[in-house]
């Protein structure tokens, strides 16, 4: 075999492995902040991060939709600059990231709704729902499309004699954590055999299938006739799926829209990570279903550059930011809950 | 464990055999079998420090969870309930019927390639049942939840349910998605395994066996019964096993059409889950250092049986193919 063939490809291939070290410290922006976490931040993370890019050239955003546990695990193992979930950190995750890198600033930046949708052929859209109907249907008690509490609600409306398969996430997510919280707020019997999680056992007496992610469970809500499943607001919309008008606390029957999620948001303007909880609020306008999502950053930055990058970076996020939020289907967050945030930013240095 | 990891390391193992080392050349020779030693070995290791992470990252489940738990349905993990008898139900469940759909047409198949196809067809056909192996498992998947799972929902269960209801197997409202079309996507993955292998094996038998039964006046069928099939019984089951070993451990596709319901039932139509899919599915979110040991104790498990599996067919294909070698083609 020639030698010189096999000299002159190796001089090339170390030339490209040197271009591409030193090649992308070249060219990588002066801060490359990284996160991970909710896939329900996704959509607006990923249109918010990319205009926050163009503006700001010095700063690019890497975000990692790996899921809510994940994303504070990723946190709390210093390996992100920032985690994101639909859930705050619960008191154990908080004390193992205070013994790892001492306190944790959490701020609200995303707000969105969680629809339930159906697919009964023939009956109307906006279907009437009331909290107990809800929880029968998920727990069995309720199966069959024509039972006579769901006729009483929707008069003159035409319910087939189809038996009622509900569907839900099969994977760990926020989606999952909203919906089993409002339950548990509906219904005590729910709250002591099911409770609230971002995976829960769901009651064996209902038939039921697991879908993993919003599109498996619009999947099979789209195959099956009969199926009711729980979606992230945003999605429902871009779809153009099926929804019920659940029956809020103040006894109206409400459908899930950005003003009426943004009225429920409004209830309580004092969101903090231990005190979160948005559902079932009072209010004639406000849709029970809704839940905030959370960033997690650490309160002492070391590198006072990528310090100062993160909390411009949310800053922005929670104010001008939330301007590309409505193109996404997510609600814009209110101005109370918005400056909140920004005083929480503050505390970071 | 592909055919051809386990060649490279037989290689290296036996070039270092004394008898030859004596007979090679020094510097140059000596260094590729160093490489090649090295290589063989170094698979191996990767195999073994798998084994030793996975068993290492599942204690704190082994030491804390009791052994009555894991043996429930009850999988809540949030209530520190890890009951694991129905994923691994669904597993086996859903390998059976896949094994019980790919192993005859499978070994049929191979059949028609290496005995009864003329030669300028089994190339070409062949190379197109190697290429089911080549599509990658999450098209499976999607393919299985837009197309496959409709078709079952409209077709093929209600006419199960019709002809043979009276088995509590095939009672029980329709999905589309559930054990029965996870069985069938699983039996679609595996065919080209059971196919290319058993053809291989067939081709193995050696022409003489063959001669022999027409000389004694066999009909073409009765060659293939008497003298093929009995001759190259051991490949064939070691296909079949190789098979069972990817079914068992495939997640992507199985987690799409499963319908990932934690729970035993009679019915085939009823959605159920395997190992691979609760793996898939809640690994990303798990939190609490109980909860993912748990979910790395199934994936030791899934691994351990995996193993165990691949064993077993590589003794058995080896036992049929190493006798003809040095007759084959």
């Amino acid at each position: 075999m020639r030698t010189r063939p096999l000299v002159l490809s190796a001089v090339a291939v170390a030339a490209v492995a040197l271009a591409g070290l030193f090649g992308t410290a070249i060219v990588r922006a002066d801060s490359q902040l990284v996160g991970a976490g909710s896939s329900f931040d996704y959509p607006f993370f990923s249109r918010a991060f990319y205009q926050y890019s163009q503006v700001h050239t010095d700063v690019s955003v890497d975000y990692q939709s790996i899921g809510s546990g994940a994303g504070i695990q990723q946190f709390t193992a210093k390996t992100v600059d920032f985690g994101a979930s639909d859930v705050p950190m619960n008191a154990k995750e908080l004390a193992a990231a205070n013994a790892s890198n001492g306190d944790v600033v959490q701020v609200p930046v995303a707000l969105g709704g969680v629809v339930i949708a159906y697919n009964v052929p023939g009956a109307p859209a906006n279907l009437r729902l009331t909290p107990d109907v809800l929880v029968g249907i998920f727990e069995g008690k309720i199966s069959n499309w024509n039972d006579k509490a769901i006729a009483a609600l929707n008069p003159g409306a035409n319910l087939p004699n189809l038996p009622v398969v509900t569907v839900h996430r099969a994977d760990g997510s926020g989606t999952t954590y909203i919906f089993t919280d409002y339950l548990s707020h509906v219904s005590s019997d729910w709250n002591t055999s099911v409770g609230t999680s971002k995976t829960v056992s769901w009651p064996a007496a209902a038939a039921s299938l697991g879908a993993k992610g919003n599109e498996g469970v619009a999947g099979q809500v789209r195959n099956n006739p009969g199926a009711l499943g729980y979606v992230e607001l945003a999605y429902a919309l871009e779809n153009g799926m099926t929804y019920a008008a659940i029956q809020n606390k103040s006894g109206r029957f409400v459908s899930p829209t950005l003003d009426t999620v943004r009225a429920a948001a409004a209830q309580k303007p004092n969101v903090s990570p231990t005190d979160f909880s948005i559902v079932d609020q009072n209010g004639a306008s406000s849709y029970p279903i809704c839940g905030y999502s959370w960033v997690m950053l650490w309160k002492a930055q070391s590198d006072a550059g990528r310090g100062h990058a993160l909390v411009d970076l949310f800053n922005w996020v929670v104010s001008s930011g939330q301007s590309y939020a409505k193109n996404v289907h997510y609600v814009p967050l209110p101005s109370n809950v918005q400056n909140g945030a920004r005083q929480a930013l503050a505390t970071i240095h | 464990m592909s055919q051809q990891t386990v060649d490279i390391a037989t290689a290296g193992l036996s070039l270092t055999s004394t008898r030859l080392r004596r007979a090679i050349s020094p510097v140059g020779d000596r260094a590729f079998l160093a490489t090649v030693t090295g290589a063989a070995w170094l698979v191996l290791l990767v195999v073994a420090g798998l084994f030793i992470v996975l068993l290492l990252a599942s204690l704190p489940a082994i030491k804390t969870v009791p052994l009555s738990s894991i043996i429930s349905t009850a999988w809540d993990p949030t209530n520190g309930k890890y009951g694991v008898l129905s994923f691994v139900f669904g597993t086996l469940v859903t390998s059976a019927i896949a094994l019980a759909i790919a192993g005859p047409i499978g070994v049929a198949c191979a059949l028609y390639l290496a005995e009864l196809a003329s030669r300028r067809l089994a190339g070409p056909l062949g190379m197109l049942v190697e290429l089911l192996a080549a599509v990658p498992s999450v098209v499976y998947g999607l393919w299985g939840l837009f197309v496959l799972a409709p078709i079952m929902r409209t077709m093929v269960e209600p006419f199960l349910n019709k002809t043979l209801g009276f088995l509590p197997l095939f009672q029980g409202p329709f999905y589309g998605v559930g054990m029965l079309a996870a069985g069938v996507l699983l039996s679609i993955m595996v065919l080209p395994t059971v196919a290319a292998i058993s053809r291989d094996v067939f081709l193995a038998v050696p022409n003489e066996q063959r001669e022999a039964m027409l000389a004694l006046g066999a009909t073409k069928w009765e060659v293939l019964a008497k003298a093929v099939i009995p001759y190259a019984r051991s490949g064939v089951i070691g296909a079949l096993v190789l098979a069972l070993g990817r079914a068992l451990g495939e997640a992507m596709a199985v987690v799409m059409v499963i319908g990932n319901k934690p729970a035993i039932a009679a019915s085939l139509f009823a959605p159920g889950y395997s190992m691979a899919s609760v793996l898939a599915n809640e690994f990303t979110e798990a939190t609490g250092s109980q909860y993912v040991a748990m979910l790395i104790e199934i994936g030791l498990l899934l691994f351990v049986v995996s193993l165990v599996v691949n064993v077993i067919a590589r003794t058995l294909v080896w036992g049929v193919a190493s006798g003809s070698r040095s007759r084959t083609r």
